[in-house]
């Protein structure tokens, strides 16, 4: 059980920057972006390769960074420079991705096995053992929400909000809304990135393949979370991602514990994001408060047949 | 402050539903005109408004904003100083961010947002006794959500977001027309105040031809994308609604609803 926590908190912890991304973009500016199959692969790929070319590791991470903010970019200028729908934006860049994924690694997978990376120094703390591992990506993870909270709380991320909560409204107090898109896009890749780097580099290898499936697992993850925490504001929001994230990965590592084959996990994650969509409904009409409502009415019908 | 000379806008055309909108509008409005527009349906009114705001691009003509020729600019940079409120109290609001942070966001028109922080303490203070003016209790409510407040709340924020930095120009387009009549007229005096306390050149949509002649002090009327009436001063003092309909006939009976 204690070896299940392990494994879900540290890859909650990972994959959490993925699910903070997917925030930026399907939540707060309501882009539904599917660049991040390709930058996150994107993040690994560069990320490997340099690695592989005797650089240091620093500079994967820092690349990759880059490499992802640019990913969102060209997204965002597709869509509000050449008014390129939405979805087909990130459907064109992630299909371009793959190709440059490929370009870039020059093959379709590269182990790191013989190499050192980022976290070496990190496992090598406590000889065995994840808990130092776990205790980098928490940092890693803390910082960028608190990176992202702050943002999203200045003159500039306020005008981001207000880009998906009504465009029309910031466009008449003179904001250009196609930047503020391609902002959003350029930050929420640029951690998917991220992810895909430090991933890399602690799984020892990066594959080509690696990217299928984050999309679904961040949404998974960010509303398993929202379903959670129901959160009122920006902080709790960010938490919540994070939450989602490890409760995601505890309930797959629980499925796979319990006998679940590796090829049942998209079943998994589609069962348990529509079990989360069913919470609010079910909430209301079997919950306790209602119980209790309920329950209440009740006595009080009661009480007055008897007075 | 604003002039349009021969402002024409037509949509779909060459088509079956070719719609003839504006037909060589030209008007022009000094500073600290508070205007009421009044027109059926249909009388172009409202593609008025969007080609001053550059939500509809004219065809023909120039849009002059205090010297600037702003025919070819866009939306967003006619909107550093042009306020507008809409006819949907949801429009002019984000109903998932603060009362706080909308204001913030108002008081930033035509500024550059930068990383410095959204609301502070000092707008804050600012912000309570402005909203106190509207006796609606929104001072208390600085951090609840536009979301949770009614229609009348809303729009009055909407109108305080509009005049907050000032703009060049006020545009209302029927923004009390989905209001209750007791909530519209609460609406309307806030708008009286606010308009004159800053001398705003204000023009105002409306469908309520008793509103058109009780507010502002010039009148016009549109028709078939033409201005049939141009009134001002004590002349439009002395309109009064059943002369302007045995001068015009009813062009909508929608006109006469007080």
């Amino acid at each position: 059980m204690l070896n299940i926590l392990i494994v879900a908190l540290l890859q909650g912890f990972e994959y959490a920057l993925v699910t903070l991304g997917v925030m930026l973009s399907f939540r707060i500016i309501r882009f539904p972006d599917l660049t991040i199959e390709g930058s996150f692969p994107l993040g690994g790929a560069i990320t490997a390769s340099m690695i592989a070319a005797g650089l240091q590791p620093v500079f994967g991470v820092v690349v990759s960074l880059f490499a992802g903010f640019a990913a969102g970019i060209l997204t965002g200028v597709l869509n509000t420079k050449f008014k390129i729908s939405k979805l087909l934006s990130g459907l064109l860049v992630m299909t371009i991705l793959f190709t440059i994924n490929l370009r870039i690694m020059g093959r379709s997978n590269i182990p790191l096995l013989y190499f050192g990376t980022i976290l070496t120094p990190i496992e090598k703390l406590i000889p065995k053992s994840s808990l130092p591992l776990i205790f980098f990506f928490l940092i890693v993870i803390l910082l960028s929400k608190w990176l992202v909270d702050k943002f999203l709380m200045t003159e500039l991320g306020l005008a981001l909000r207000a880009t998906g909560d009504n465009e029309q409204m910031i466009k008449s107090l003179g904001v250009d809304t196609d930047f503020t898109n391609i902002l959003g896009l350029g930050m929420a890749n640029a951690l998917i990135a991220l992810s895909g780097s430090l991933i890399t580099q602690d799984q020892g290898f990066a594959d080509i393949s690696m990217g299928v499936g984050v999309m679904v697992t961040g949404l998974a993850a960010m509303i398993i979370g929202e379903t959670l925490l129901r959160p009122k504001n920006m902080w709790w929001l960010s938490t919540a991602m994070i939450l989602g994230t490890v409760v995601y990965y505890f309930v797959i590592s629980v499925g796979l514990r319990l006998g679940l084959a590796p090829t049942d996990l998209k079943l998994a994650t589609g069962l348990m994001v529509a079990v989360a969509l069913c919470a609010p409904a079910l909430r209301d009409r079997y919950g306790v408060s209602k119980i209790l409502r309920e329950a209440k009415r009740r006595a009080l019908v009661k009480g007055r047949s008897l007075g | 402050m604003l002039e349009l000379e021969n402002v024409t806008k037509v949509f779909n055309r060459g088509s079956i539903d070719e719609k003839v909108a504006l037909q060589g509008i030209n008007l022009k409005v000094s500073k600290g005109d508070f205007i009421t527009i009044i027109g059926s349906n249909g009388a172009g009114k409202t593609t008025l408004l969007n080609s001053i705001t550059g939500s509809v691009l004219v065809d023909d003509g120039n849009v002059i904003i205090d010297g600037l020729d702003v025919t070819h600019l866009s939306e967003f940079m006619r909107g550093k100083f042009i306020g507008r409120v809409f006819q949907n109290p949801l429009m002019g609001t984000a109903s998932e961010m603060t009362v706080e942070e909308n204001l913030s966001m108002a008081l930033l028109r035509g500024k550059s947002r930068g990383l410095r922080k959204g609301v502070t303490e000092n707008h804050r203070r600012t912000y309570k006794p402005i909203l106190q003016t509207l006796g609606l209790g929104l001072e208390d409510r600085l951090s609840d959500r536009v979301g949770l407040l009614s229609g009348g709340q809303r729009q009055s924020l909407a109108i305080l977001m509009a005049t907050l930095a000032l703009p060049k120009l006020l545009l209302l387009d029927e923004h009390t027309a989905s209001l209750d009549p007791k909530t519209a007229a609460v609406v309307m005096d806030l708008t009286e105040r606010v308009v004159k306390e800053n001398a705003l050149t204000t023009l105002m949509v409306t469908h309520n031809m008793e509103q058109a002649i009780r507010h502002g002090d010039r009148l016009i009327m549109m028709h078939e994308g033409r201005i049939i009436l141009d009134v001002s001063g004590g002349e439009k003092s002395r309109l009064t609604v059943p002369e302007v309909v045995e001068r015009f006939g009813v062009v909508d009976e929608k006109l006469l609803l007080v």
